[in-house]
């Protein structure tokens, strides 16, 4: 039994050699497509900013329909794979019970996520990631998806195995630790989630064959957003689970009030499924009541939940750097907190910029009456870079830096590039999030190849201050893409070059 | 710590300031909640609801009919109608055309109809950013009231394939005839 466990020497986590490798892969595939996404931003981002206009028409949407699906998708999800591992595992000191589902879990999502790029790469499937009908794709690009989909329902599911067979084994004895509680939110709402998902690709792929004539295109958006809203709130989930989880390694800082974090990820699971109709609100069809109660009552519940963590979060920080004796004053313990550790900055970007950046513009934008003068704007690009960029992504970068020595027993290369390296991603996707709201605010589209309406019947001009906002959107973006070009180096360059962490 | 499990009870009571903050939250979220629904029944800017559904070809027959009825002139090859307040305005989007142009009277009240013969479009009015969904076989009726002239454009705002960019529309709002 002792054989298929390591123990951490420091941090004392035991961990057995087949959900290490688990981990390990999902990770580097987080960080290739991540990689990938990455460099479809830039050539998309330089498309966008007028005075650069880089890409050719057919390749500006090829690779904005591929950055939403390696980024958004991809990444995202085989980062919280890696979690689901992780925390159902590793957390709680117990084995991986059924690795095999692990791998088959994997190797779905990548075949469906190769799949996915070579057929819109080869110009198959230009309908983005949304793919509203009736905008049709390749047949293959609907595999792609329902593969991946499937693979990240079975990924998800493994959490549930795991952490009944580690009961059992007395990997816990009554609850689940704070953070894989939150992945245990997480996993919960993933696979509602991606039942939503199969309801809606599974149909959408029959008609793409010729086999069903049509599909309701009001229909398709209403559970389309069924799966695409709450999924990100397994994001969510996630990335606070993560913030908790990084407080606690890096400050040995707990919760401060169990029962109140607890709740918090209860009210996710119960009111962010209903919440997605602010997708919808300036759809025909529904009623106004009826997206007046989904989007008002449902979703300030899921809110008042971030409001919760918001509170918690920083609460269990100062407790912590107190107890480590920074007691002066109100804020000695923000001076001397960790600033230079990438891990600790990444958690502290990600919960500002998710709270002020993201959070506020989605329940602003998601009321009813803001809702028409920023629906399809840039402005919804700009709220969700603030969401799942400034916020996920960057919470799971911090927490990389925690996850490849622990997982590949390596250490962290070049110390003072890793130190800096969220500060860098961090500034550039607010700077690129508000120039995209702020031009959003002057009606600017989202996914349009040419505001100057190049061989349009007629032409409208822009309020001219948009070429300041879409030039920060630019430098704010090329920014970002170096940070996150440091950040893949970073997080290669340890697992292959790293130093060897001897027990 | 969130990664070890909690002590045996952890359903413990929330001090002071965790009560105070929880109440101030869901005070704040309350108040947004009962806003929504206030400021739809006093504001001037609801989306609109209104919709029927309706098949490419009877929409298509509306929109001619209104054009034949109503037509004043024609800018770059598209008709201009100047429909009267009392009848149903139509707007139809194509691959890549928001068609015809139409030209209203500013302050009075008008049915404004929105269809598309294929794919989703995105109606923009711009530049007062105003934004709709336009689907096929639904259609979406806005009731809205002009309150400045001037002249108007329509951009497509959802992707609809290589002529995206090139959607762009017209329409004008007049000082009320005497
Ligand atoms: C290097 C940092 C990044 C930059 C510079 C960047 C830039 C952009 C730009 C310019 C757009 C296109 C707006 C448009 O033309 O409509 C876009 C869209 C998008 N981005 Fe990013 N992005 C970055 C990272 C990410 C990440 C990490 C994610 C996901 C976690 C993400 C998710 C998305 C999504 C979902 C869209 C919408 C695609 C669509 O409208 O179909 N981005 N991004
Ligand atoms: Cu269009
Ligand atoms: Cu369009």
């Amino acid at each position: 039994m002792a054989s298929i466990f390591r123990t951490d020497p420091s941090t004392g986590l035991k961990i057995d050699r087949a959900s290490e490798n688990l981990i390990r892969w999902n990770l580097i595939a987080a960080l290739a497509t991540l990689a990938v996404g990455g460099l479809l931003a830039l050539g998309v981002v330089l498309t966008r900013w007028p005075s650069v206009h880089l890409l050719p028409l057919d390749y500006y949407y090829r690779f904005l329909t591929l950055h939403g699906i390696d980024a958004l998708l991809a990444w995202i999800i085989f980062f919280e794979i890696a979690l689901v591992h992780f925390t159902s595992t590793v957390i709680l000191g117990t084995r991986s019970y059924v690795p095999w589902l692990g791998w088959l879990a994997f190797a779905l999502m990548l075949i469906g996520g190769g799949l996915i790029n070579v057929i819109v790469l080869m110009g198959g499937a230009d309908v983005m990631f949304t793919s509203y009908v009736p905008l049709k794709a390749d047949p293959l690009y609907y595999i792609g998806v329902i593969l991946f989909a499937v693979g990240a329902l079975l990924g998800f599911i493994i959490f549930f195995i795991n952490i009944v067979l580690s009961k059992r084994d007395g990997g816990y004895k009554r609850s689940l630790p704070l953070g894989s509680f939150g992945m245990l939110a997480a996993s919960i709402i993933g696979v509602l989630t991606l039942a939503h998902g199969a309801a809606i690709f599974i149909p959408t792929l029959l008609w793409a064959l010729d086999f069903i004539p049509w599909v309701d295109p009001a229909a398709y958006r209403l559970v389309f957003w069924g799966l695409g809203h709450p999924s990100q709130q397994i994001n969510v989930s996630a990335m606070v689970a993560v913030w908790y989880m990084t407080v606690a390694f890096v400050l040995g800082g707990k919760p401060v009030n169990e029962k109140l974090s607890r709740t918090a990820f209860v009210l996710y699971i119960l009111f962010i499924n209903v919440a997605s109709e602010h997708h919808l609100l300036v759809d025909p069809v529904l009623s106004t009541w009826h997206k007046i109660v989904n989007t008002s009552y449902m979703m300030h519940l899921a809110v008042l939940a971030s409001m919760i963590h918001a509170f918690a979060i920083p609460a269990s920080i100062e407790v912590a750097l107190r107890k480590q004796g920074y007691t002066r004053g109100l804020f000695e313990w923000l001076k001397k907190a960790p600033w230079g550790n990438p891990a600790f900055s990444g958690m502290a970007i990600s919960i500002l910029l998710f709270g002020f950046l993201g959070g506020i513009t989605g329940v602003i934008f998601g009321t009813e009456q803001f809702n028409i003068i920023r629906h399809n704007t840039i402005a919804i690009t700009g709220h969700f870079h603030g969401t799942v960029v400034a916020g996920t992504t960057v919470a799971f970068m911090g927490f990389t830096y925690l996850l490849i020595p622990y997982v590949f027993r390596r250490e962290i290369i070049w110390k003072g590039f890793a130190s800096i390296q969220p500060y860098l991603y961090g500034t550039g996707v607010a700077l690129l999030s508000i120039g995209m709201m702020s031009a959003g605010s002057f009606g600017v589209p989202r996914r349009h190849y040419d505001i100057t309406f190049s061989g349009a019947p007629f032409s409208f001009t822009f309020d001219p201050s948009i070429d300041m906002f879409l030039s920060m959107m630019g430098v704010g973006g090329l920014l970002a893409v170096t940070g996150g070009v440091l950040y893949i180096l970073l997080g290669f360059g340890s697992i292959i070059w790293g130093k060897k962490i001897e027990h | 710590m969130a990664i070890y499990e909690p002590e045996r009870v952890w359903w413990n009571p929330l001090s002071k300031d965790e009560r105070i903050w929880v109440a101030l939250a869901l005070i704040w979220m309350l108040v947004s909640f009962i806003f929504m629904p206030i400021y739809h029944l006093v504001g001037a800017q609801n989306p609109p609801a209104e919709t029927y559904s309706v098949s490419a070809e009877d929409y298509d027959k509306l929109v001619e009919g209104m054009i034949a009825k109503y037509k004043v002139g024609e800018e770059n090859g598209f008709p201009v109608v100047h429909p009267s307040a009392d009848e149903p305005v139509y707007i139809r989007a194509s691959m890549w055309q928001w068609y015809p142009i139409v030209e209203l009277e500013k302050g009075k009240t008008y049915k404004l109809h929105l269809s598309s013969m294929d794919i989703q479009h995105g109606f923009s009015l711009l530049p007062i950013n105003m934004n709709l969904m336009v689907l096929p076989g639904y259609d979406y009726v806005a009731t809205i009231t002009p309150t400045t002239s001037g002249e108007f454009h329509v951009v497509c705002n959802e992707f609809c394939g290589v002529g995206h960019h090139m959607m762009v529309g017209k329409m004008y709002v007049k000082e009320p005839a005497k």
